[in-house]
């Protein structure tokens, strides 16, 4: 038992070195996140993540949405399972909603890519 | 507000009475039913009066399980208007022409429409303003002698009609939107004009808030109807929420008309106001178009609404 957990601990750190190993030689790649768009709601709502993130937004609902933020960036209009895609590269706080609904509002907050590992 | 028809019981007979006692008036329901009865009251209503049509969110290009054939129900809206034994004269369109503001959207909205031979007039709502100019398309088509984004009066048999665009410029975590620019004109537009005369204003998004959680409402509604409020006979006529909905309030009506492509839910009912799938034998009922008929000396005009089907 004991040999067990020592066994799963030791993949476990290599799984681990091997991830901090893979950040620290792209550290501009920052992984690439999802958001969804569907029941007119942005979801998750609001989300961190680092600089160099593309985000990538997928209308789900049977009626066309954007995602939009003022001086920032700007959909064209979404049909139904369209993309839009937008690297944020600056640190800071991108507030935006759908231009059509303007009661759906999303936020995505940049950190800078540099600091914690972690992955958002 | 997510009352509807079917609740109507007698305590809530007793509640609008009370409403009624202080001014305010919720007429709350899914339409005027389409009995043969009431369909010969309007006809005869037609008869003595004059009589204009509004239509609404015919959504040329959706396709989706909703409805996968969003042309053919215009067809029989526009053979219900044809059907109509006094000619309307004019019709009222309250937006949401096309889907995705493509030519050949609009292209099918004017071949179907137009085969009612009479004189249109649009409003755009938000799905026809979605093209990389943002409204030229829809501004070159429907919007010739219209200021701003579209907005525009005119008058007919002494009645003053104002169609108004409350799509542009939406604002994040905001509702319908006038704007300043359209609101001064509306103001001056009024100015002068005899409290006697009737006025009816249309727009695509209700100008009363109906349910700001799904963005059902205008955010600079009230300053509009604070300019209307000296006018003993006012009718605002809205489409967007895919639903009958009226409220009488002072001396004003207001009322949404049902669409011809597809339901939207009563407000709350549904966890979005994304398009109601109801069975196919169904869905006819849950479209239409409305009639209204404005008579000499009555204050509140006559709106009745015509589903497709029973």
């Amino acid at each position: 038992m004991a040999t067990m957990i020592t066994r799963s601990l030791t993949k476990c750190l290599i799984a681990g070195v091997t991830a901090v190993l893979l950040l620290a030689a792209t550290p501009a790649q920052a992984a690439d996140v999802a958001v969804k768009i569907g029941n007119f709601t942005f979801g998750p709502q609001e989300m961190k993540v680092k600089a160099g993130t593309t985000v990538t937004w997928t209308n789900e609902d049977d009626i066309p949405h954007t995602v939009v933020s003022p001086n920032n960036f700007r959909s064209k209009v979404l049909d139904t399972d369209d993309k839009y895609a937008f690297t944020f590269t600056t640190p800071g706080t991108y507030k935006y909603f759908c231009s059509l609904h303007p009661h759906m509002t999303g936020t995505i907050v940049v950190e800078a890519a540099t600091g914690s590992v972690a992955s958002p | 507000m997510t009352e509807r028809d079917d609740g109507l019981n007698r305590r809530k007979v007793l509640e609008c009475m009370t409403w009624a006692g202080t001014g305010v008036l919720w007429t709350i329901a899914g339409g005027v039913p389409a009995s043969l009865g009431i369909i010969d009251d309007a006809v005869a209503a037609q008869q003595k009066g004059f009589t204009f049509l509004q239509i609404s969110d015919s959504h040329m290009g959706f396709d989706k399980p909703a409805n996968p054939n969003v042309k053919a129900t215009l067809e029989e809206a526009i053979a219900r208007v044809n059907a109509l034994p006094v000619k309307p004269s004019f019709m009222i369109h309250t937006g949401d022409i096309s889907h995705l503001s493509k030519p050949s959207e609009f292209d099918d909205a004017d071949r179907i429409i137009s085969q009612a031979r009479m004189d249109v007039h649009y409003v755009p709502g938000e799905h026809d303003l979605l093209d990389e100019d943002q409204g030229k398309l829809y501004r070159d088509r429907y919007g010739r002698g219209s200021k701003g984004a579209g907005w525009y009066s005119f008058d007919a048999d002494g009645v003053h009609f104002i169609g108004l665009v409350n799509v542009v410029d939406l604002k994040a975590g905001g509702l319908g939107n006038l704007g300043n620019e359209q609101l001064e004109w509306l103001e001056n537009d009024l100015k002068g004009r005899a409290s006697s005369q009737p006025i009816v204003v249309f727009a695509h998004i209700p100008l009363w808030t109906v349910y700001p959680d799904w963005g059902w409402g205008t955010q600079d509604g009230a300053r509009a109807l604070g300019y209307l409020k000296k006018f003993g006979s006012v009718t605002v006529l809205n489409g967007h929420i895919h639903q009958v909905m009226q409220k009488v309030e002072g001396n004003v009506t207001f009322h949404t008309a049902r669409s011809t492509a597809f339901p939207q839910p009563a407000p709350g009912t549904a966890p979005s106001p994304g398009p109601m799938k109801v069975p196919e034998d169904k869905l006819r009922t849950v479209l239409g178009i409305a009639s209204v008929t404005f008579k000499q000396n009555e204050q509140r005009l006559a709106i009745i609404d015509t589903p497709l089907q029973g």
